[in-house]
């Protein structure tokens, strides 16, 4: 469903990415790995909108959508989740959701300062439709909590149920697993094939092997920049050049 | 919801009451101008305290909308009502065009394109005599009226302005507990995770400064109206500093901070008059008090404050 081809990304004199094609499959779960540097997050940022690229395109079923701004990206489901959290700090978390239903809502400044009829029922399905997406995550009994005051691991619960009050077709995750214990991580696997089994598609750049090789139907391989490699994970664990990028022989 | 309402018919409540407190034209005209600041702050607060995005040049949009308003009345007999409308849609209009590349700036290079803009347009009213009167200002604007009902005394301009008031805090409530306010916090805290959740941060930056620049205008009109008269002295940079303090004095992101913090900077010089020359060393001292210990305003600051002193006391007695 979507396209990624020939991506280069240069900063100043610096090749972050270089002629990077690959596709990802819908409803599959893809994991992005790589050794430190290897381009992960910028390919992240440029899917996501943030950047955009030197080179290359980017097509979500056939439509082009490299220059597109991650606002525009929102509308056509395409959202994504920060490897720092990237709470709204000073609002609850239960806030935090209700903006993640923003595209999902109309009503403008006027309508929302005069407070029309039309305003408080939307407003009260919003209310009730970001209780399930943190019920689904299972951070329902926070709802009230300040987002900043939360611990780490509940944040990037709270990250992942704000996205996916988008009812995107493609969820983005950055290292969702860096930070948490092993059991929050053994959560979050199974949080992933929940996302996958209401037929959203999940991409993660991840540096945990065990989680990406648990959760994972397809992997690519990024080492300084370039594709290296792209298959299923028994494939990857077998590849030879991975296994030399990844014990410093390459 | 229910404490908000509370809260609000508390004010309204006040509001009423207080011509049967105050008898004399003197503190009424002092609250007519409370009024009208609080106004200016609530606007202000929608853009600083909500979006996070600083303005140093609202004395500018207040100006305009009391020199728009006042030519139109003073020198082309248009109806004052109309004028108003005309002023605020117009300085609403300027502050859109204007929003759109000024606002992709931020913090410190913002403050100094939104300075650069509000000492234009005080160039503006002191520079272009023949329409606006120049330094000395422009006068003969007349009062609003009513049918036969015209606000022309202390008491009558108070109940006028203070409806104005309510109204737009009424208002500024209800967007800042909507999915517009949400957006808006949204944007202060993270701007890359409101984007990324569809929400398009350029555009509303520049239509809540829009807004901001329309209740400003809606409130110099009717500082024009009341006073009849205008200067250039008015709408300087000093009062645009004074404005943002009053946010943050008050709170930011809170409206009722803002009601706040206008009516103490409001009412502190005329408390502070006995002390003469002394009263701009405590205003200073109360300000670089209140920024060091209440970063979150008088309103957050005095309740953790008490709250703060409580538990010690009780510790004592054990």
């Amino acid at each position: 469903m979507l396209a990624i081809q020939g991506i280069t990304q240069v900063f100043g004199g610096l090749t972050a990415l270089d002629d990077v094609t690959f596709t990802i499959n819908r409803n599959d779960i893809t994991g992005v790995i790589g050794p430190n540097g290897a381009g992960k997050t910028t390919l992240f940022n440029i899917i996501s909108g943030i950047y955009t690229p030197t080179t290359g395109t980017i097509s979500l079923d056939g439509r082009n959508i490299t220059k597109f701004p991650p606002e525009r990206l929102a509308a056509f489901g395409m959202v994504r989740t920060f490897q720092n959290i990237e709470l709204f700090g000073q609002m609850t978390v239960l806030e935090n959701v209700m903006v993640g239903l923003h595209t999902k809502s109309r009503c403008g400044i006027i309508s929302c300062a005069f407070k029309m009829p039309w305003h408080l029922h939307e407003e009260r399905r919003i209310r009730e439709t970001a209780h399930t997406w943190l019920r689904f995550c299972g951070i329902d009994e926070l709802a009230d909590t300040t987002a900043a005051n939360l611990p780490f691991g509940k944040g990037r619960l709270l990250e992942i149920a704000r996205a996916l009050a988008l009812e995107p077709q493609i969820i983005f995750m950055d290292e969702p697993a860096a930070g948490l214990n092993s059991r929050e991580t053994m959560g979050l696997a199974d949080l992933i094939r929940k996302i996958r089994d209401r037929g959203i598609t999940v991409v993660l750049v991840e540096h945990d092997m065990e989680l990406v090789m648990d959760v994972c139907d397809r992997i690519l391989v990024l080492n300084l920049g370039k594709k290296l490699a792209e298959g299923t994970p028994r494939e990857i664990q077998e590849n030879p050049a991975v296994i030399a990028a990844y014990l410093g022989e390459g | 919801m229910k404490r908000e309402l509370v809260k609000y018919l508390l004010l309204v409540a006040a509001a009423v009451s207080m011509p049967y407190f105050f008898s004399d034209g003197y503190m009424m005209n002092v609250l007519v101008f409370v009024g009208i600041n609080t106004m200016l702050a609530v606007a202000l607060n929608l853009l600083l305290g909500f979006a996070g995005q600083i303005s140093l040049g609202h004395a500018g949009f207040f100006g305009l909308g009391a020199y728009i308003s006042g030519v139109l009345t003073a020198t082309h007999q248009v109806n004052p009502w109309l004028a108003m409308l005309i002023a605020a849609i117009a300085v609403s209009f300027l502050a859109f065009l204007i929003g759109f590349p000024i606002l992709k700036l931020k913090g410190h290079y913002l403050a100094m394109a939104t300075l650069g803009l509000g000492i234009i347009i005080y160039i503006v009213f002191n520079e272009a005599v023949d329409i606006t009167g120049g330094p000395s200002g422009l006068s003969g604007i007349p009062n609003l009226a009513l049918g036969s009902l015209v606000f022309d005394n202390d008491v009558k301009n108070y109940c006028l302005v203070w409806t104005f008031t309510i109204v737009t805090i009424l208002l500024a409530v209800n967007l800042a507990h909507s999915r517009i306010g949400r957006a808006l916090r949204a944007i202060h805290d993270s701007e890359v995770a409101a984007r990324v959740m569809g929400v398009n941060v350029r555009l509303l930056k520049v239509q809540i400064f829009a807004l901001s620049a329309f209740i400003s205008a809606v409130a110099g009109s009717l500082y024009a109206h009341v006073m009849t008269f205008a200067a250039p002295a008015s709408f300087g940079f000093h009062f645009s500093v004074e404005l943002v303090t009053m946010v943050i004095i008050g709170g930011l992101g809170s409206i009722y901070g803002s009601l706040f913090g206008a009516t103490l900077l409001t009412l502190l010089p005329e408390l502070l008059r006995t002390f003469q020359d002394y009263d701009i060393i405590i205003y200073g001292l109360i300000l670089i008090l209140v920024t060091m210990f209440m970063p979150g305003g008088l309103v957050q600051g005095i309740p953790s404050l008490l709250g703060a002193l409580l538990p010690k006391k009780k510790e004592g007695r054990g």
